[in-house]
């Protein structure tokens, strides 16, 4: 008999606990979903987001980088990931081949390229720290998606200059 | 040249040289790597008599990514990111250990506020690794839809911290001398609507998951480790917690600001699978106690002391002790005087923790196994780091 009474009482507590978890699951069904259904709807929430560096123009001439060519980023980065290259100084007797080569070099105050691997990036942001005129920041962009690994090197000069005539041309439109 | 004896070997936890007991009958299983009950590359050599376990051997070393030896490649700063990938599910407090102790080392003094942003970040990134804790178990357990609602309340999270850090997984928040950026305006009143939130999410998990049969049938009475067991093997956080030992690093050994805050410490004395899962739902509870704290005595002054911009500590060695998701986590920093550490010493609970499953395990069964092994809570980077 107290067989019995175990197992109804285990089968009341078991079928108990069924309905209340049916409860729950139920009452979530009818309520509206969390999540974003992506290529209809983005996140809105990406004004501090991190994603890849890049560099911030002049307040006078924003298609121009405030960056100095230093080098410091690239000597800060843990990863290796970021090469500032500066054309280097022609030696005397010499033709002018236009080589680049890691800055600091001799004489130059601008980079011709700064070339970011994204796909090294650890976004750790000591770069931006590291930088002594505040060229760097992060951009906003999280939707970088492409088959190629290569398409991840990102050239920030040339950015920038993009940037700053796209966003005159929507100026004057 | 010795000749090489096979035998000398037996009981070796090189897996290859896993050899069968005496008696013959038995079963050799490999659980893992790659199972997805062992929450990553972790293998775990099973001796099988039928389906009762008779010995068990955890195999690491297939994700070694040699974070201490890298830490002696780079300079201080530059070994910060580093620390968020060695426990993915806590990079906070691992963050914390390793400023701490360079901080300690160096005799800085972190400024209030920071110190205050810090504690409730941390206390967050452990409702997030609780959360997911949470959802996974029941996921090895068999359930499916919890892991759903954990990762809705993990979201708010990850939504507060995406904008105070910019980063949702690998924060690299925390620097040497005080954080990386202040945090938003009306960060304490997103943190006090999240914990308030969290609070009337706890009777649904209760009623849903913690009182229903199967987990109480699948977790009651299972893996039962002792107080002697834990200490002998060194596991720390809810695992000794669970077995009636109230070890809290928060507590015994007061870092940061914590010592300011009242929160009480969770225990359980049973020792089982139950009461590691009883002190982590409780653990929620004390987490949001501690933001509430924090965000409301909230001080208003610099986030960052001055550091010379190379850093470069003096001679000596120092420690410093965090309490994470896991345990305690502990890190070592040894200087010679340059830029880059001599020596750094990682202790990760997680390690200590798992070892313990050798005895757990032990005469049990096989689907047991899985309950004891997801109760441990195992991040693998951080056991094979």
């Amino acid at each position: 008999m107290s067989q019995l009474s175990q197992l109804i009482e285990e089968a009341y507590t078991g079928l108990k606990s069924l309905v209340i978890g049916l409860g729950v699951t139920g009452k979530a069904l009818c309520e509206p979903g969390v999540t974003v259904i992506y290529p209809k709807e983005e996140v809105d929430n990406l004004a501090t987001f991190r994603g890849h560096v890049e560099l911030i123009g002049k307040d006078d001439d924003p298609a121009v980088a405030r960056c100095v060519a230093c080098g410091a980023c690239a000597k800060a980065c843990p990863s290796n990931c970021i090469s500032v290259l500066c054309p280097v100084p022609v030696k005397e007797g010499e033709a002018d081949t236009g080589k680049l080569g890691p800055a600091p070099q001799k004489g130059s105050k601008t980079p011709a390229q700064f070339i970011v691997d994204y796909s090294l990036c650890s976004l750790c942001g000591q770069c931006a720290r590291a930088c002594p005129v505040d060229s760097l920041r992060f951009c906003h962009d999280a939707y970088t998606v492409a088959f190629d690994r290569k398409a991840f090197q990102f050239e920030l000069v040339s950015r920038l200059r993009q940037q700053a005539e796209q966003a005159l041309e929507g100026g004057e439109e | 040249m010795q000749a090489f004896d096979p035998n000398s070997l037996r009981g070796d936890l090189v897996s290859a040289r896993f050899e069968p007991g005496p008696t013959e009958d038995k079963l050799i299983l490999s659980m893992g790597p790659q199972h997805p009950s062992t929450h990553g590359v972790l293998r775990i050599m099973l001796e099988l008599d039928g389906e009762y376990i008779v010995r068990a051997e955890p195999v690491l070393g297939y994700i070694h990514r040699m974070h201490e030896w890298m830490a002696e490649q780079k300079t201080y700063m530059q070994f910060m990111p580093n620390m968020g990938r060695v426990d993915y599910l806590h990079p906070m407090a691992w963050n914390w250990a390793f400023a701490g102790a360079v901080e300690r080392l160096m005799g800085l003094e972190v400024p209030e506020r920071a110190e205050y942003i810090r504690v409730a970040v941390t206390e967050l990134n452990r409702i997030t690794s609780h959360l997911l804790w949470w959802g996974a178990y029941l996921l090895d357990l068999g359930a499916f839809t919890p892991i759903m609602y954990a990762f809705d309340d993990r979201e708010k999270i990850l939504d507060i911290l995406q904008d105070v850090t910019g980063s949702r997984l690998t924060y690299s928040y925390f620097t040497i001398g005080g954080l990386y950026g202040d945090v938003p305006d009306d960060f304490a009143s997103r943190c006090l609507a999240f914990t308030r939130h969290l609070r009337s999410r706890l009777p649904m998990y209760r009623d849903l998951v913690t009182d229903n049969v199967i987990l109480r049938g699948r977790c009651e009475g299972i893996g039962v480790m002792d107080v002697e067991l834990a200490r002998r093997y060194g596991a720390t956080g809810p695992m000794i917690r669970g077995s009636g030992a109230p070890v809290d690093t928060r507590r015994a050994e007061p870092y940061g600001v914590y010592n300011r805050f009242d929160f009480h410490i969770p225990t359980y004395t049973e020792g089982d699978a139950m009461a590691r899962y009883m002190v982590r739902l409780d653990e929620l509870v004390t987490s949001c106690d501690i933001i509430d704290q924090a965000v409301a005595n909230l001080p208003g002054g610099p986030i960052q002391t001055k550091v010379p911009k190379t850093i470069k500590p003096p001679k000596g060695e120092a420690s410093f002790a965090v309490e994470g998701a896991r345990g305690k986590i502990l890190v070592h920093v040894r200087s010679d005087g340059g830029p880059k550490p001599y020596r750094v010493k990682l202790r990760a609970p997680g390690f200590s923790n798992l070892h313990v499953f050798s005895e757990l395990a032990e005469g049990t069964l096989l689907a047991d196994a899985v309950s004891i092994l997801g109760s441990l809570d195992l991040v693998i980077p951080e056991i094979d780091r």
